[in-house]
């Protein structure tokens, strides 16, 4: 647990410290995320200490997982309690995310759906 | 001393150390996660939200400031990034379905990314909403912090665009699943995808906590979108203003 643990704030640390060196506007732990997944991709020696280290760091990572939502309540709560910050245009604001956001989520899994159905019929063509 | 005077005193002491503001997130975590258990991952019922609602009331009652209740919660906030790293994980071991997926992967983030913006824009001008607000909002379907760099960089208000892009997560979570049954759509990688992309981090933990493969496309979308979204969103604004 304390290794796996150490490794993965390891990792988030080299993504933030990459993050400011080349000055990119994507976040250090979404960098953090890449390079682990990058380094679990070419760590593929079948010997036992690595495997043994994987296997640690990914049942950590499901517990943290499995707390995801958790994580969001603190930054939820200042949402709630700065939401005069929208002023007047609080039920625009609304109107749009609801709309926008529901329009987005059904456009981008309808594109993939339609996708992932033609290609399952070239395979069968072949 | 009356006890009424102790108790008080008790209270002044408590409510400045954060254990107390942790004690209360947790607790009210529990709570919602168990309303959200017990009616089946009903997304209605997201977690999420009902402890958001239990902490605020909470500290609209004792009127305690947020910056003190974060002072607390900010140990709870700070696993975030870890998190967010650990995404990884989930994503390396569905890694065999998503290179087989690979193109439509590829194809449904370059036509989503556009849409998500230019619909924010659309919808935006339609509810008469001013440049700035509309700048504002254009990079709400991202995680938060590339939606406020990239509000920063477009010349948006980052701390309003941070609210709106959380309010963007739990509108995601708590109501796409509505959306994508009425359009039957059922591939659940297809409905991760849209989830992550349109909602990222919490319709991530909807979609996780619902189906694995769901949470996977989902995490994989949160973190491509954010990536394409911050190389594209000039380009966009280019060919909007």
């Amino acid at each position: 647990m304390l290794r796996s643990l150490f490794l993965i704030f390891f990792f988030q640390l080299i993504g933030e410290a990459i993050q400011k060196f080349f000055e990119i506007n994507i976040p250090g732990p979404v960098i953090g995320l890449a390079l682990l997944l990058l380094t679990f991709i070419f760590l593929r020696k079948p010997s036992s200490p690595y495997q043994k280290i994987k296997k640690e760091i990914s049942e950590t990572s499901h517990k943290i997982i499995n707390y995801l939502s958790l994580l969001f309540v603190p930054i939820g709560v200042g949402v709630v309690m700065h939401i005069n910050f929208l002023g007047d245009n609080l039920f625009k604001i609304l109107a749009v995310i609801v709309i926008g956001t529901l329009a987005t989520l059904v456009f981008t899994a309808f594109i993939m759906e339609k996708i992932i159905n033609l290609e399952k019929k070239n395979v069968r063509r072949r | 001393m009356s006890e009424e005077d102790k108790l008080y005193k008790i209270w002044v002491y408590l409510q400045a150390e954060p254990l107390f503001w942790i004690t209360l997130t947790l607790g009210a975590f529990i709570i919602g996660d168990y309303f959200y258990k017990k009616s089946k991952l009903n997304p209605l019922v997201n977690p999420v939200a009902i402890s958001i609602l239990i902490v605020s009331s909470v500290l609209l009652v004792l009127d305690v400031s947020y910056d003190r209740y974060f002072d607390g919660a900010k140990f709870i906030h700070f696993m975030l990034g870890p998190a967010t790293v650990s995404l990884a994980i989930p994503i390396y071991e569905k890694k065999k379905l998503i290179f087989k997926e690979i193109k439509p992967i590829l194809f449904s983030l370059l036509l989503g990314i556009p849409f998500a913006m230019l619909i924010t824009f659309y919808l935006a001008s339609f509810f008469n909403l001013n440049e700035e607000i509309i700048l504002t909002m254009i990079p709400r379907n991202v995680t938060a912090p590339i939606a406020m760099g990239i509000a920063e960089l477009i010349g948006g208000i980052p701390s309003l665009t941070a609210i709106i892009t959380i309010i963007t997560g739990i509108v995601g979570a708590s109501l796409g699943t509505f959306a994508l049954n009425l359009f039957r759509i059922k591939d659940m990688s297809a409905r991760g995808f849209g989830f992550g992309l349109a909602s990222h981090g919490i319709g991530t933990a909807r979609a996780m906590s619902k189906n694995k493969t769901a949470g996977v496309f989902a995490a994989l979308a949160m973190g491509l979108s954010g990536i394409a979204t911050s190389i594209i969103v000039l380009l966009i604004i280019k060919i909007i203003f």
